[in-house]
């Protein structure tokens, strides 16, 4: 008897016999007609990414390197926040004195219960979009797998000026090497957590963190 | 939790009622009228200001709508290439011919696990094969995770509306559902609150679920990269806590290579929720093995139930290019009116129009009479990010339905002037040039025959298809133009 899979790949084929015989994927034109770069300033590309981060209720700020390890603090310290998720190799610098340290690393994990408790994580990130205000996570260096930025309730995001792309096209090119080589996950953040399911009131904090906050380093 | 059965629909067995009867009754719900109304005005004006902000709108359609024809003209082939790469990247691919063998499969993974509650994303393809009752058959309870999902389970109900599927309920109501659900003692009918209440419930159950069920808005056949869109995080949650992982998704959701997201991932959201972005999107390729990110097993179950067949009708193919953004729903005269129930389908609007009746074949009383849900007055087809002319196939389809009858019908049925007429448009609509006559003709001919707003007949080759169904009077300017005044 024929396996489900032959059976459908058979109905696939006899679907599509008005294909021509010798015909390739690539002989069906696709136009690519669309923007693929941007070309704006980069001034103004940092200056829309953060704009927009912002119109989805993400609180965003802007600081030069040297002042990031204070800012950090006293961002931590404003929101009263007492334990914090940090993911492997994050630069040793951001992480503030006085607040207590939760470190995951391969050796032993961070069960989900200690992230669910812990009140926050601060991770750097792979990429910024400028054109729709998304932080683009890779579980690369200083970011760690996708529960650290789930389980907490609240996110606070280092992006630096130069991670930040004009378009969406562009941020797919850059994240391809990863997606094919490690096939590391990959994951979208455009502001908190949402939802209008309820009469179309939208509505921040359903599943993810409640609160997101970015810091724009350059 | 008392699990509730759902109302039949087109995908349960038996017969459902026709569209007519059903939208008699919606009709008949003043509230429910008002729900939709205010929620399909909104999304509406909010999509054309996020598709005006996009000066390469017609391009990205353009560049959609060519890859996904590519992809289904050669679908055999990027299947293969998709099991090949998702195995390759540590998960396992599994065939369904149909909606029972999909439900046995992602049944006896539970099984194997021994679990008896899991977390489920909203998946509409899991809706069409019934796959929470199957289940519950099993003793295994499945929880919805998404806060209008978890309504309407709540509820017993079925989704109106892909995007919104609590959309019909309004906050007294949902309040209401809650207290005598959640085991909440006391709580505000503030959607803040009401929210609260569900993340709290469920996130317990995220916490200890041993199996995650999802569905998939895209799979790339170059990577095995499969992705899920959302707004809630609950899609983050059930594919990334539970140590296993099931994926149900329809064979044509298969895009060619990583780098087509670029283009999907521009068309979906904007004219999904009208943002410029979805809160949240995950992409993963197998499983991470040593990194320890997300599950330890993912299985990924491709299903035909039906596909092959639309895939099959050169016309009726088109339709597979949807990605489900509901921008069709969003802008449907009819759709408003009568909301998502009375189209007895998990795909309601004009997309549900035209998928239901092809998914589960012609010569069903209930799905035969979708197609004619429709004034074919051409807004689906302007919004759809996918180029799906959704009233061809609607014209189409009605010719089949008719055909069918007339191959099964009596003598009487034959003789029937709809049957002629259909006929008719059916070749009209197929030949471009001669359906832009007979809108040209419409038009101007339409001043003397229409009867308070409706055209009661129609000259020449339309006669008969007026003769038993009015149609709405085809507006004067071009669509475009109308939209940009009525709605812009
Ligand atoms: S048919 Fe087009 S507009 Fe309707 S849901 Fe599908 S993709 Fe969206």
């Amino acid at each position: 008897m024929a396996t489900a899979k032959e059976t459908i790949l058979w109905r696939v084929r006899r679907a599509t016999r008005d294909v021509p015989e010798g015909e390739r994927p690539e002989d069906v034109r696709v136009e690519r007609g669309y923007r693929k770069e941007g070309d704006g300033a980069r001034d103004d590309i940092v200056a829309r990414f953060a704009e927009h981060v912002a119109e989805y209720e993400a609180t965003v700020h802007r600081v030069a390197e040297d002042g990031l390890p204070a800012r950090i603090a006293q961002i931590l310290q404003k929101r009263g926040l007492e334990i914090l998720v940090v993911p492997p190799l994050l630069p040793e610098a951001w992480i503030p004195e006085g607040v207590e340290v939760l470190r995951d690393a391969a050796g032993p994990r961070l069960t989900n219960e200690e992230l669910d408790e812990a009140g926050g994580v601060l991770t750097g990130c792979a990429l910024g979009i400028a054109q729709t205000g998304t932080i683009v996570l890779d579980a690369g260096p200083g970011q760690g797998r996708r529960a650290l930025t789930l389980l907490p309730d609240y996110h606070l995001c280092v992006v630096r000026e130069e991670q930040v792309v004009d378009l969406v096209p562009e941020a797919f090119a850059k994240l391809e090497e990863t997606v094919r080589g490690e096939g590391r996950a990959v994951t979208f953040i455009s502001g908190p957590s949402a939802t209008s399911d309820i009469e179309l009131n939208r509505v921040e904090g359903v599943h993810g963190p409640r609160a997101l906050e970015v810091l724009i380093v350059g | 939790m008392t699990p509730k059965t759902k109302p039949p629909d087109a995908f349960s067995p038996g017969q459902t009622p026709t569209f007519e009867v059903s939208a008699r009754e919606s009709l008949r719900d003043a509230q429910l009228r008002r729900n939709l109304g205010k929620a399909t005005q909104t999304i509406r004006r909010k999509r054309t200001v996020a598709v005006e902000e996009m000066p390469d709108w017609e391009e990205l359609r353009e560049a959609g709508r060519a890859l996904k024809e590519r992809t289904l003209r050669h679908l055999d082939k990027y299947l293969l290439q998709l099991e090949e790469s998702v195995t390759r990247a540590g998960g396992v691919v599994h065939w369904a011919r149909d909606a029972d063998e999909a439900n046995r499969i992602i049944a006896g993974i539970a099984r194997e696990k021994g679990a008896e509650e899991v977390v489920k994303v909203k998946s509409i393809a899991t809706d069409e094969t019934k796959l929470n009752e199957h289940l519950e058959a099993q003793g295994i309870h499945a929880f919805e995770t998404d806060l209008a999902e978890l309504i309407i389970q709540l509820a017993g109900e079925n989704s109106s509306h892909i995007l919104v599927p609590a959309i019909h309920k309004n906050r007294a109501e949902i309040r209401e559902l809650f207290l005598r659900e959640l085991d909440v003692e006391e709580l505000s009918d503030e959607p803040k609150d009401l929210t609260n209440a569900a993340r709290l419930y469920l996130r317990k159950k995220f916490l200890g679920a041993k199996v995650g069920i999802s569905g998939a808005n895209f799979a790339v056949a170059e990577t095995g990269t499969v992705s899920v869109v959302e707004s809630e995080g609950n899609g983050r949650m059930c594919t990334t806590l539970p140590p296993v992982l099931v994926t149900l998704m329809g064979i044509e959701k298969i895009i060619p290579a990583w780098r087509d997201f670029e283009i999907f991932m521009q068309l979906l959201p904007r004219s999904s929720t009208a943002e410029r972005m979805n809160p949240y999107t995950s992409f993963w390729t197998g499983v991470s093995g040593e990194a320890g990110d997300g599950p330890q097993e993912f299985h990924l179950v491709l299903l035909d139930n039906g596909r092959t067949d639309v895939l099959a009708d050169e016309i009726g193919r088109q339709t597979l290019n949807c990605i489900r953004c509901s921008a069709c729903l969003n802008v449907c005269p009819v759709y408003e009116r009568t909301g998502g129930h009375a189209y007895n389908s998990v795909y309601p609007g004009p997309i549900g129009a035209i998928l239901t009746p092809q998914l589960v074949g012609i010569g069903k009383p209930g799905s035969d009479s979708l197609p004619y849900a429709s004034s074919l007055c051409g807004a689906c087809y302007q919004v759809c990010p996918v180029k799906i002319n959704i009233p061809e196939v609607l014209v189409h389809l009605r010719g089949k339905v008719v055909r069918h009858k007339q191959d099964k019908g009596t003598l009487r049925q034959k003789l029937d002037p709809e049957n002629a007429a259909m006929q008719a448009m059916a070749r009209t609509f197929s030949d471009p040039k001669l359906y832009e006559r007979a809108q040209r003709l419409a038009r101007v001919g339409q001043l003397p025959f229409a009867r308070g707003g409706r055209i009661t007949s129609l000259p020449g080759r339309l006669a008969g298809w007026t003769a038993v169904r009015d149609l709405k009077p085809i507006p004067e300017q071009s669509f475009r133009e109308w939209w940009k005044e009525e709605r812009g």
